[in-house]
């Protein structure tokens, strides 16, 4: 009974070993990257190892940090906000796919009085960040919103002053919508705006925009909802007004979808999808068998995405996230069905 | 307690034979065999701690010269003088960060200065031995140790505010952030360590000349005026150098307050950045590998700034003065 209790110590302390050395064992699987996603990374890795005993380790050090991680495989797989550009594809030694997992928005918050209902297009929020519109009684906004008293102040944009995913998807939209704005300034992580100034993280720029009176800014819809912030109706590319929320997120990914998932969302076609909503993807080799992995753990992990895009759908709503809709989970099946070990598919 | 001997000495009392007792560097010493193997053993790992200290500063900067040369093969010189940051289109030019950081290190500077001495002179010269000497020094202490975050939060909530004001009554755009609020907050982060060598700096002055100086009939104004300012001035600059050198690498402070914008300041109100805050904020999701290379070439900047002013900072304390 002592002798059998202290070999199942010392056992647990080797898998413990070996779980964070994350090679050996197929209990722990390693992932970093996109930080947008991680709150509800966390929520869905505890559920899966309540569930399954798997225990899954998610670094939130950002997109790009989550790729090169990936590049240099020290991770199982790697979270990003945006997909793999064929250009850049070179940089992995060996093919890689993307596995959508849930969907954000950008919304755009503001600072008036009284807070009245706005209406906005594409077109206008650009020039309001080119600079180009710097009245919040512009005849532009006005005349997306009659019947509303705007107030002749200075807008004050607000921008993210961090690296980041946020950014990248917002300056997306810009770009397509605006072709002075893809010109001018352009879609990255990072940007050289024109004006306006900027604040860390999505808490900063909500912050700052709440303490400004006239500014405008933009955060990722869980902020705003839980900081119950206004946010500016979208007119999308139909045509529709579109209030950003969960199922108007979520349609924006309900229309032609690409066998590889890799889209994006931003001005999306769907007739009821909200225009500035975006994809995150896990990213991992589709040849598992590199390195000195075990084919259990390659069996781990595509039983883990496979969950995820499933039953894991259950933990985004509570979180503010949108879930996939039935094209996206169809094609990201398609995907984990491709991942192989030594050739043979993984998952049958 | 070491004893000076003058010659062999055969210290029977220790239990030691004679052939202990060697002589070294002509020196007669009292060292035993064993005693000689340890001074050996210590003075190696003394050199072997200097070697690492000099191999890490080595290492440093080689790290941060390679990681740096692809931006500067790409730019060449207009890495310091060029005025775009385009992290889209992969140009890189750290002149807005260079002009932000030292504007508003200088900035602060101009307004730390006179506090600082008021404040050193007070607790130098005539709250020297007291009881409010004692609070004082303690609430300066207590400035230091304040996080730099919190100093960021306080400048969100009341310097923005009162800058934006001012802004406001002036007809400058009302941002509240910027080098103005960046330098007000930058300025009361510097004054304990200004004061506090600027203390010191009067506390070093012998005590002969400040005798003389009362002895003479002078009062303290013109004691502190006529004879410590002057005797002290170098060390006094030094300070202020090695305070500037603080100033220079702030950064969880001046990202919160300066407005993260890649422009050229033109005015007090301007919106700005500073190398520190830049590295800061987009290192973790660096658009490609030029974009990275860059923030390691606005390290590099960062750091010979930093060095060249406190290198000039010491050269002026152990200057000796007329």
């Amino acid at each position: 009974m002592k002798r059998s209790a202290r070999i199942a110590i010392v056992a647990m302390f080797a898998a413990m070993l070996f779980g964070i050395a994350g090679t050996a064992g197929a209990q722990t699987l390693l992932g970093a990257g996109a930080s947008f996603p991680a709150p509800v990374y966390t929520k869905m890795f505890d559920a899966y190892n309540k569930a399954t005993g798997v225990k899954v380790n998610y670094q939130a050090i950002g997109s790009s940090g989550g790729l090169k991680n990936i590049q240099d495989k020290v991770v199982d797989f790697g979270g990003s906000d945006s997909f793999v550009k064929d250009s850049d594809m070179g940089k992995y030694s060996a093919p890689i796919v993307h596995v959508p997992t849930v969907l954000g928005a950008v919304v755009i918050v503001y600072n008036l009085p009284g807070n009245p209902p706005l209406r906005l297009t594409g077109e206008v929020i650009a020039n309001i960040y080119l600079g180009k519109i710097t009245k919040w009684n512009d005849k532009a906004i006005a005349d997306l919103n009659p019947g509303i008293k705007l107030p002749a102040m200075d807008i004050v944009q607000v921008y993210r002053s961090d690296g980041s995913g946020t950014t990248f998807n917002f300056t997306a939209y810009l770009s397509a919508v605006s072709p002075e704005w893809k010109q001018v300034v352009g879609n990255a992580n990072s940007v050289q705006w024109p004006v306006g100034q900027g604040a860390a993280q999505n808490a900063g720029v909500a912050g700052m925009v709440r303490q400004i009176p006239g500014a405008i800014g933009y955060v990722e819809l869980a902020y705003a909802r839980q900081n119950n912030m206004p946010v500016a109706t979208i007119r999308n590319a139909a045509g529709n007004w579109i209030e950003p929320n969960l199922s108007s997120i979520s349609a924006a990914a309900a229309g032609a979808f690409p066998a590889d998932t890799r889209i994006l969302l931003m001005n999306t076609d769907a007739r009821e999808g909200y225009p500035i909503s975006a994809l995150t993807w896990l990213i991992v080799y589709r040849e598992q068998s590199y390195g000195n992995r075990t084919r259990e753990q390659a069996k781990a992990l595509v039983d883990l995405l496979w969950w995820m895009i499933h039953d894991g759908q259950a933990y985004a709503e509570p979180l503010d996230y949108a879930k996939l809709p039935a094209p996206a989970v169809k094609a990201a099946e398609a995907i984990i069905k491709s991942i192989t070990w030594k050739g043979e598919p993984l998952l049958k | 307690m070491q004893r000076r001997l003058s010659g062999p000495v055969l210290d029977t009392g220790s239990g030691r034979r004679p052939e202990d007792f060697q002589i070294m560097d002509g020196r007669e010493t009292r060292t035993g065999k064993t005693d000689a193997m340890n001074d050996k053993r210590f003075e190696r790992v003394l050199a072997a701690a200097a070697a690492a200290v000099i191999l890490l500063c080595a290492g440093f900067l080689l790290t941060l010269a390679l990681d740096a040369t692809p931006v500067i093969r790409q730019e060449g010189a207009a890495f310091l003088y060029g005025t775009q940051w385009n992290p889209v289109t992969a140009r890189f030019g750290a002149l807005p960060f260079i002009a932000g950081t030292v504007l508003t290190s200088i900035l602060a500077l101009a307004i730390a200065l006179p506090l600082s001495l008021g404040t050193g002179i007070v607790l130098g010269e005539y709250l020297r031995d007291s009881r409010l000497g004692a609070l004082l020094n303690v609430m300066v202490n207590l400035l230091a140790s304040i996080p730099s975050v919190v100093y960021g939060l306080w400048g969100i909530a009341v310097v923005i505010p009162a800058v934006r004001s001012l802004a406001l009554l002036v007809g400058a755009p009302p941002y509240g952030s910027g080098i103005l609020s960046a330098s007000l907050v930058l300025s009361i982060m510097i004054v304990p360590y200004m004061s506090s060598l600027i203390r010191e700096a009067l506390r070093s002055i012998p005590p002969g000349l400040r005798e003389g100086a009362y002895a003479l009939g002078m009062t303290t104004f013109e004691m502190v005026g006529g004879v410590a300012l002057p005797h002290a001035r170098s060390s006094i600059i030094a300070g202020v150098l090695i305070s500037f050198s603080r100033a220079l690498g702030e950064t969880m402070a001046v990202t919160m307050l300066i407005g993260n914008a890649t422009r050229m300041p033109t005015s007090l109100f301007s919106l700005g950045n500073s190398l520190a805050s830049v590295i800061a904020s987009q290192f973790n999701e660096a658009a490609s590998d030029v974009h990275r290379s860059a923030m390691m070439g606005l390290a590099l900047i960062l750091l010979f700034i930093t060095l060249l002013a406190g290198w000039t900072g010491r050269k002026l304390m152990h200057r000796k003065v007329d």
